[in-house]
């Protein structure tokens, strides 16, 4: 056996670790026939824009109506239902399912500090929930005004398209982040993780109607700050809602990356006195 | 330096009202050691702490020293093959073998060896590219003892390792755990057939509703069960004879012919007094001795006696 190994700095001995567990968990993370409906939510917008694009060749519209359109799939379909289901079903399982598949001893049963653990298969999660969403959320926006041609390219390439886009992204990747160290959490503390991940979805879908400071105690508070597109709240429901001065990029975004991350070393010190006993 | 043994202090598990095991002191040294009881008697729980998949409600353990509070240095030492026939899915029997040791931070090109080693230890160079999920019940069986040794730990612990394994490979397997079990490492084993334990163990923990009933070398163990008679073989020309000598004594319980007429078959509660009773015999009446041998200190019969028939305690 290689000694070398044994007397290895733990930050090259963790890299070789996390590689490795990178290399099994992504494997089941993007190829696998259970999250044939998260394959569903990527790629229902992405059809539906396309689409778009096909029938509304010529139509009597403007660009700018379909941006306003794509924000509100964005903030409406992507933040509050593809990203967040799609975390429950990614992260939820990162733990849970070996469990019901009986294979978590497996994974307890090498050296490995749990902690590297939580967070190899939190960062596998996350590959997967951004290559998914991310890529989704970015071909959705360039099928919607793709029927633009030379107009579109003019906007996305010498306009601020290519900046909304970035931000785009940068919301999907961050609510993949956030969402999925709570469901990563709630993976290995609850049994039956989707009534955690109910709980949730009622606290965020009720957070234009909290009060300002309930109100940051959420991911989509942050999110919403971060999308540049303000879509107001129509209808009897306006009268009830809490409008609240977003909050800045520049807090938004380090502010979600810090509470990702004490939940994810929250997450972290429970694998550590997790116990495998499948009967249970 | 780290202790060699395996250390159970007072170690009690409940599993909620439920007991698992209770107030176990063991300290287990290398060599083959025999886990042996009933169902539900408590064996894959000791197992199941031994490794740290579950902790102790009370108590603690150490193995070669270390707390298994600490996996990362743990099981660089230890091995343990379950008794789920569960599987990662999707991954060959070389990538079981290799993603796992991975894992333990290993360079490919070493992994790739140490992989090559376990398939080929157990049989299975051949099936290493098939899919673990297309594998008969022996080759699983057989795919997991090399996943739980592949990293050559010198503690390996196996649930019920010879389940599903056709005679030939059970005798294959039983060659290597005497092999390990040679070479100083502690191969802890729990098993159902009790000639095979008897065969292989150096030493055996008779576990009976989560209590260690018994515990040692088999012969020991034998020996400290007082209230049951020992039984002894002896091959010899008189057998009438020596019966008749015998049933004189107080300690001898029993004594009859051994059904190929060539010997008597006594149940003593003095061993010793027997021997010494044979020896005068044989110096008065010229009686020739071919063989004394004990019938009962084997592990089927010290499980007979400490647990019963029926798997409840005796």
């Amino acid at each position: 056996m290689n000694l070398s190994r044994n007397t290895a700095i733990p930050w090259m001995l963790w890299r070789r670790q996390v590689a490795a567990i990178l290399r099994l968990e992504l494997k089941k993370s993007l190829l696998s026939k259970r999250a044939w409906w998260i394959y569903l939510l990527t790629l229902g917008p992405v059809v539906l824009t396309a689409l778009h694009s096909l029938v509304a060749r010529g139509g009597e519209h403007t660009l700018a109506e379909d941006n306003l359109v794509y924000a509100g799939i964005f903030q409406f379909y992507f933040l509050r239902l593809g990203i967040f289901f799609g975390c429950v079903g990614i992260f939820s399982n990162l733990f849970r399912a070996e469990v019901l598949e009986r294979t978590l001893h497996y994974y307890f049963l090498v050296p490995v500090r749990r902690e590297v653990l939580a967070v190899s298969k939190y960062l596998a999660g996350l590959i997967a929930a951004v290559a998914f969403f991310g890529g989704s959320a970015l071909l959705s926006f360039l099928f919607i005004s793709m029927h633009w041609g030379p107009v579109f390219e003019e906007y996305l390439l010498r306009g601020p398209g290519l900046a909304q886009m970035g931000w785009y992204a940068l919301t999907a990747t961050l609510a993949c982040v956030g969402y999925g160290a709570v469901f990563l959490l709630t993976g290995i503390l609850f049994r039956n993780p989707m009534i955690p991940a109910a709980v949730v979805m009622v606290w965020e879908n009720l957070n234009p109607f909290l009060p300002s400071l309930l109100k940051k105690f959420s991911v989509i508070f942050y999110l919403k700050s971060l999308c540049h597109v303000d879509l107001p709240i129509d209808g009897p429901l306006a009268v009830i809602a809490v409008v609240t001065e977003p909050t800045p990029a520049w807090l938004a975004v380090p502010g979600l990356l810090l509470v990702s991350m004490l939940v994810l070393g929250y997450a972290a010190m429970q694998a550590r006195t997790m116990e495998v006993s499948y009967s249970e | 330096m780290s202790e060699p043994s395996i250390v159970f202090d007072n170690v009690s598990r409940f599993y909620g009202e439920v007991l698992g095991v209770n107030r176990v002191n063991l300290s287990i040294p290398p060599g083959i050691t025999s886990l042996v009881g009933p169902n539900g008697s408590g064996k894959t729980t000791l197992m199941n702490l031994m490794t740290g998949l579950i902790r102790p409600t009370r108590g603690a353990i150490r193995v070669l020293g270390l707390p298994l509070e600490r996996p990362e240095e743990v099981f660089r030492r230890v091995g343990y093959c379950t008794q789920f026939d569960t599987f990662p899915k999707g991954l060959t029997g070389y990538e079981f073998i290799y993603s796992f040791l991975l894992m333990h931070g290993m360079v490919a090109a070493e992994a790739h060896k140490l992989t090559l080693q376990a398939l080929d230890s157990v049989s299975m160079t051949e099936a290493a590219d098939r899919l673990v999920a297309a594998y008969s019940k022996g080759m699983r069986q057989r795919i997991k003892l090399a996943q739980a040794m592949a990293h050559g730990p010198s503690v390996l612990v196996l649930d019920e390792p010879l389940n599903g394994l056709d005679p030939m490979a059970r005798a294959e397997t039983i060659t290597l755990f005497q092999k390990w079990g040679a070479e100083g490492r502690h191969v802890i084993v729990s098993s159902h057939v009790l000639h095979e334990v008897d065969r292989i163990s150096d030493q055996v923990i008779l576990l009976s509703h989560g209590y260690v009933v018994a515990e040692g070398e088999i012969q020991g163990v034998r020996s400290e069960v007082k209230d049951q008679p020992m039984q002894i073989l002896v091959r010899c020309d008189k057998p009438g004879m020596l019966a008749a000598r015998l049933f004189e004594r107080d300690h001898v319980v029993e004594a009859k012919i051994h059904a190929d007429g060539k010997g008597v078959l006594v149940r003593t509660r003095d061993a010793d007094s027997l021997y010494l009773l044979l020896n005068r015999i044989v110096m008065e009446s010229g009686l020739e001795i071919e063989a004394v041998a004990p019938a009962d200190d084997d592990v089927n019969s010290v499980y007979q006696y400490l647990i019963g028939p029926e798997g409840g305690a005796a």
